[in-house]
């Protein structure tokens, strides 16, 4: 997946395959020798416009946009490890946007709605399979929770419904919803919710990016953000120093860090969240389900895995592994839910290194250094916000004033209270 | 699994058998303080990676609080200590210095 050696283009404007099923058929008859690599691997310049650091589907998405929507191309865009090789490459990929609040909703929404045509956009098969998807009500107070969140969709103009045990059995029918311990009540319903392939919604915009003419460089770790008079001057990284008018930090669970070579706090703290998936089985499953009293969440891939969102630690740590005893408390509700996995071999647990805050929303905000703008606290949920997020990063960074969807998300909202409370929105991590 | 040692009981307990508190030595700004101070003691935390003091709760045990300096990217323990103090005892720092001669946290060292 990562790219390097001799062959490798340094610059690929407009050298792009574009990719259709006139271009497969091109390309049988001359053994496939006309492909061109996806992306290229060039070497850091001295200076660009605008860096952004971190090469996850938010950073990659903001390029994107900056170039799209804003004619800015002398882009950069820095990640010490592989494209997506973050939480961008080891989340559930659950989209949905039934938030309660409205500044989320909106931006949540703008995301859903981007990913709809996302792959024709980015000419790039990023597989979103608009499911639906149901988060179950297990208690009478849930119950009440989802359809408050209901009518609140319906006031957002965001597509969900409040449906009864006997269509969630309809829609789910390997769900036990009788209990024992907590019947499924009820749930509440995004039929334009789902999935989409993680690797692809990063390889799709890096490959945009890069036919833009922007740099996408791998294997280049931002250690220090050089600043005179307040002003963001460039960074430093493990490939030499890069100059920028410019900088965003999209880094996920680093941010703290990232944050610390700016010379400032933030108000987030790091954890591993897990997921795992079982041995590939027929489909069984056609939506995605979340239950969230009993804490576990799943879905079926294509390849026929069921793909399982397991806890998060509950202390601060960088070890994209998460504790053990987690993986036990999920599969147990999960049986409990869905009796028929309960033979079921899990192949591979992972984790990955999320960014928490304190009312459970994301940071897209100015920072108090001068031209360094930061987009994290997406935490155990931001890969349905990635096209969302990324529109509305380039647009705070290209005017330098967050725009409508971002403005209710900066750090300002700490010091004066003004939450945009999400944490009873989903119980579960995802 | 973490493993930590209570030291009230002196038991080497499981994660399981313990509640995490979060970032220790935080100082409480009540009434009087100003919005920055207050904003400061809610929600800004280090957030190191690396060296961390932190607040467990023996829950399943002897139910006391108490503190533990440990590594959050490769979860080693470098000492458990009481929660009635401002700072790690010399003992906890000299223990991390011996394996991190350049560790930081805010005023601490
Ligand atoms: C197990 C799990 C399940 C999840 N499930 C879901 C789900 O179902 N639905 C959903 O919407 N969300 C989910 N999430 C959350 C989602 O994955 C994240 O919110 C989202 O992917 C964050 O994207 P990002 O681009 O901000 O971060 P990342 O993809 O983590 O990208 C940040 C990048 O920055 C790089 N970086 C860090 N420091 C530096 C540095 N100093 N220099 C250069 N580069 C640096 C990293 O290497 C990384 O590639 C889940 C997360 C996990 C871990």
């Amino acid at each position: 997946m990562t790219h390097t050696g001799a062959l490798c283009p340094a610059k690929m404007v407009g050298t792009m395959n574009r990719y259709s099923a006139f271009a497969v058929a091109r390309e049988a008859f001359r053994d496939h020798a006309g492909w061109r690599r996806a992306w290229g691997n060039p070497e850091p310049k001295r200076r660009y416009d605008v860096i952004i650091i971190g090469a996850g589907g938010h950073g990659l998405a903001t390029a994107y946009y900056l170039g799209k929507n804003y004619g800015i191309t002398n882009v950069a865009i820095l990640e010490k490890g592989w494209l997506g090789g973050g939480n961008t490459g080891r989340n559930t990929t659950i989209i949905r946007s039934n938030y309660l609040q409205d500044p989320s909703a909106a931006i949540y929404e703008k995301a859903r709605s981007l990913y709809e045509d996302l792959s024709q956009a980015l000419n790039y098969n990023v597989m979103f399979s608009p499911r639906g998807v149901m988060m179950l009500a297990q208690t009478e107070h849930e119950i009440r929770g989802y359809k408050r969140t209901a009518h609140a969709n319906a006031l957002q103009g965001v597509a969900t419904r409040y449906i009864g045990p006997d269509e969630v059995k309809r829609l789910c029918p390997i769900i036990e919803t009788r209990g024992p311990r907590y019947p499924v009540l009820g749930a509440l319903w995004q039929p334009r919710g789902g999935t989409a392939r993680h690797d692809a919604v990063a390889w799709g915009y890096a490959r945009k990016c890069s036919d833009m003419g922007m740099d996408v460089i791998q294997k280049c770790e931002v250690t220090g953000i050089r600043q005179a008079a307040g002003q963001v001057t460039g960074v430093t990284t493990t490939r030499g120093d890069i100059d920028c008018d410019k900088l965003g930090i999209v880094v996920a669970g680093h941010s703290g860090h990232v944050a610390d070579m700016a010379g400032f706090r933030l108000p987030i703290e790091s954890v591993a969240l897990q997921a795992l998936v079982s041995e590939p089985i027929k489909p069984c499953m056609d939506v995605v389900v979340m239950a969230n009293t009993v804490h576990g969440y799943m879905s079926q891939s294509d390849k026929g895995e069921m793909v399982i969102g397991g806890g998060a630690d509950g202390f601060n740590n960088y070890t994209q592994r998460g504790s053990f005893h987690h993986i036990e408390e999920t599969v147990r509700a999960l049986v409990e839910t869905f009796p028929m996995i309960s033979r079921l071999k899990m192949l591979r647990q992972w984790g990955g290194v999320v960014d928490m805050t304190g009312d459970r929303s994301p940071i897209l905000s100015k920072t108090p250094l001068g031209g360094c703008f930061i987009n994290c606290g997406w935490g155990t949920g931001g890969f349905k916000a990635i096209p969302g997020s990324g529109w509305a990063t380039a647009e705070m960074i290209a005017r330098g004033e967050p725009g409508p969807l971002a403005a209710e998300f900066g750090l300002d909202r700490f010091a004066e209270g003004r939450f945009i409370d999400e944490s009873v929105a989903a119980g579960v991590a995802h | 699994m973490l493993t930590l040692t209570c030291p009230y009981c002196g038991i080497a307990c499981d994660e399981t058998e313990l509640s995490p508190g979060g970032e220790a030595h935080i100082t409480r700004f009540g009434p009087g303080s100003s919005d920055q101070e207050f904003e400061t003691y809610l929600f800004q935390r280090e957030n190191p990676k690396g060296v961390h003091f932190e607040r467990w709760r023996h829950a399943y045990g002897c139910g006391k609080w108490f503190h533990a300096a440990r590594n959050t990217v490769t979860l080693e323990v470098y000492g458990t200590y009481s929660a009635q103090v401002f700072e790690p005892p010399q003992s906890v720092k000299d223990a991390i210095s011996a394996k991190l001669p350049d560790w930081s946290w805010r005023g601490l060292a």
